[in-house]
């Protein structure tokens, strides 16, 4: 039997001997370990980039605040093919719908409607925003479903919107460039040669995935539907329970007054999409999902292939060091002993591969965080998984070699040139 | 003194494209602690098999081998590795060295092999090769080092574990005349400190340092003579 501290001298020594053999023959070593990286990279990469965007997402797409649903005629997000001509048949969600639906509807604290379009032409005497903003319209509750404030000034008034004034909210880029050392209180600019009051302006939000949120301007939406709107426009209306617990049976009553608005039969499905944070995050997680499984085959194949390699450089790496071997057993090594030997190197050969991915994959993985501009995540678990998995590799594919140098006859290996 | 290898009716067949091959066929061979023995014979006699079934690298398809009271017959691949770690010390025509490893790690390498700690391990192997006059060579690999003193890393490393006998396959085959005769000499003072001394060799000058010559020829002990002509290194 094998004592544990014989155990340990053994594995010691074998790590020694590996280590004494990686370095006599680094470039093959190198070759080598590179297989192992990459498909340990390829894994480790996507699910840092996955998990950093997750983790972005789960906050940033929060942009409804809490207990907060979406109605639009189509959904608000949509990943890969999905049957656009479902939706294009649908009647628009107009002003009307939403002023019976706020009307109707008992249970929702708060009923607001918003629309926006890229607008260019922007100007206040002879400065011009030189690039698109987007001109919103919304009611007097707009700012709060896109989880902001007013910082200067005043918001959205029912006057305002009962009466169509030609009023305006500057968002914080807006004011860069067009009041860099003014106050835009009180001051008239113009959209697309029509003439607006400042009475606001907007607390800033700052960037997600790389795109300003302060890039806007909000008017009254009843303005915005005589200046900026066309046949196409639908509106999109948010709700907002009072809480938790009321959230699916507000949910409930509005989606049935729309129904009856809308003059939807019974039978039939509803012709409007209802998004919540929660729904958000199933339709990216679907999309994530596929991502994962793919970058996860590419990993199994990118293993597999420098597992073989690893078999291949360990079958010459035997063959190369047969008279070692013959030497080591005439010198009392048991088969015990060699076996140990190149299953460690072996082990260590695809372990180190396995390190080298994980960084490289870690690093690449957050390269997409600093790109979108998002804090990064490091995937331990992951990491932990590919080592392992590299680990089971050299074993595996380490085995049926050291099989063979252990059972290697001392006196022909002994004679061999 | 009882016998410290004892070789009883060994034969050695093997079955080389469906002929058999009687390499040994019926060898009969006590040895004694302390002896020097050369073992004589022309190429092809079946004098290496017997060396690798001393050597405890082969075993008899039928016959007895009792080394110092183990059944060597009888023991699996393992047994066999253990053996050879514990009681034979090798010297090979070709040194047999790891090339890539230093003179101190080739001596230590059998002692790795019986779990000898680091320590104590480093001590034995500086110890040996200082007895074979290499106390200043331990840090160089084999190929810094000339023919003569590659054999004596080679016999500093059989000698490292206190084994019971120490087999030479032509020690000196690959050397120059001068470097074989400091070998020799090397050999002969192990053998007259106690040690026990088996020489497998062709050249008649060689196999005289030996106290006993044996002869192989066809498979068989053809002599087994005490040597008269006993020649001793100035």
């Amino acid at each position: 039997m094998i004592r544990g501290s014989q155990l340990r001298s053994m594995l010691r020594e074998s790590m020694r001997m590996t280590v004494e053999a990686i370095v006599q023959n680094k470039l093959r070593a190198i070759l080598t370990l590179l297989g192992i990286s990459i498909g340990v990279f390829s894994v480790i990469g996507v699910m840092t980039a996955i998990r950093t965007l997750e983790t972005s997402i789960e906050s940033g797409l929060n942009v409804f605040g809490t207990n907060t649903f979406l109605i639009n005629k189509t959904p608000a997000i949509q990943f890969g093919p999905g049957s656009r001509s479902k939706y294009r048949n649908r009647k628009n969600i107009d002003y009307r719908q939403y002023e019976l639906l706020k009307e109707r509807a008992k249970l929702p604290i708060l009923v607001s409607v918003v629309d926006s379009e890229q607008e260019r032409s922007i100007r206040y005497k002879d400065k011009l925003v030189n690039k698109t903003v987007e001109i919103s319209g919304g009611d007097e509750n707009a700012l709060r479903t896109l989880n902001t404030f007013v910082e200067d000034g005043r918001n959205l008034t029912q006057d305002d919107i009962q009466f169509s004034r030609n009023v305006c909210l500057l968002g914080g880029d807006v004011i860069d460039k067009l009041f860099p050392f003014e106050d835009p209180l009180g001051k008239v600019i113009q959209i697309k040669g029509l003439n607006y009051t400042v009475v606001g302006t907007i607390e800033r939000k700052g960037e997600l995935f790389g795109g300003s949120q302060d890039n806007f301007i909000l008017i009254p939406i009843t303005n915005y539907l005589q200046k900026f709107s066309d046949n196409r426009t639908s509106l999109g209306i948010t709700v907002e329970a009072p809480s938790v617990e009321d959230y699916d049976k507000t949910q409930d009553e509005v989606i049935g007054i729309m129904r009856t608005i809308r003059k939807v039969p019974p039978e039939k499905e509803n012709d409007f999409e209802v998004t919540s944070n929660t729904e958000l995050l199933e339709t990216f997680g679907a999309f994530t999902g596929g991502v994962k499984i793919f970058a996860f085959s590419v990993s199994v194949i990118a293993l597999l292939v420098a597992g073989i390699g690893i078999m291949n450089i360990m079958l010459v790496s035997v063959t190369e060091r047969i008279k070692e071997i013959g030497i080591r057993k005439a010198i009392g090594a048991t088969r015990g002993h060699i076996l140990t030997q190149f299953l460690t190197e072996a082990v260590f050969l695809s372990q180190f591969g396995g390190i080298v991915g994980v960084i490289l994959g870690i690093a690449a993985g957050n390269l997409v965080a600093v790109v979108l501009n998002v804090s990064a995540v490091i995937p331990f678990d992951w990491a932990f998984y590919g080592l392992l998995v590299c680990s089971l590799i050299g074993i595996g594919f380490g085995s049926y070699p050291a099989w063979r140098a252990a059972n290697l006859d001392p006196i022909e290996s002994l004679r061999f040139e | 003194m009882p016998d410290l290898i004892s070789l009883t009716n060994i034969k050695r067949y093997y079955d080389v494209g469906g002929e058999i091959v009687r390499a040994l066929d019926g060898v009969d061979v006590k040895i004694k602690q302390n002896e020097y023995i050369s073992i004589m014979g022309p190429s092809g006699s079946g004098k290496s098999t017997l060396m690798n079934m001393i050597g405890c690298l082969d075993t008899p398809t039928e016959g007895n081998y009792e080394f110092g009271g183990e059944l060597v017959h009888e023991m699996d691949d393992d047994q066999l590795a253990s053996i050879r770690n514990r009681k034979i010390g090798f010297v090979f025509q070709t040194f047999n060295l790891l090339p890539k490893a230093t003179a101190l790690r080739n001596v230590e390498v059998p002692l790795i092999y019986s779990n000898i700690p680091k320590e104590v391990r480093l001590e034995m192997a500086n110890k040996a090769l200082v007895s074979v006059g290499l106390g200043d060579r331990v840090d160089h690999k084999p190929n810094e080092l000339s023919g003569g003193q590659r054999q004596r890393v080679a016999i500093a490393r059989a000698l490292v574990n206190n084994p019971s006998i120490i087999l030479a396959d032509e020690p000196t085959g690959n050397l120059d005349s001068k470097s074989g005769i400091e070998i020799m000499k090397i050999l002969d003072e192990l053998h007259s400190k106690g040690n026990t001394i088996i020489l497998v060799t062709h050249e008649e000058d060689i196999a005289n340092h030996a106290n006993r010559i044996i002869t192989i020829f066809d498979g068989r002990v053809k002599d087994d003579l005490i040597n008269n002509n006993k020649m001793e290194v100035a």
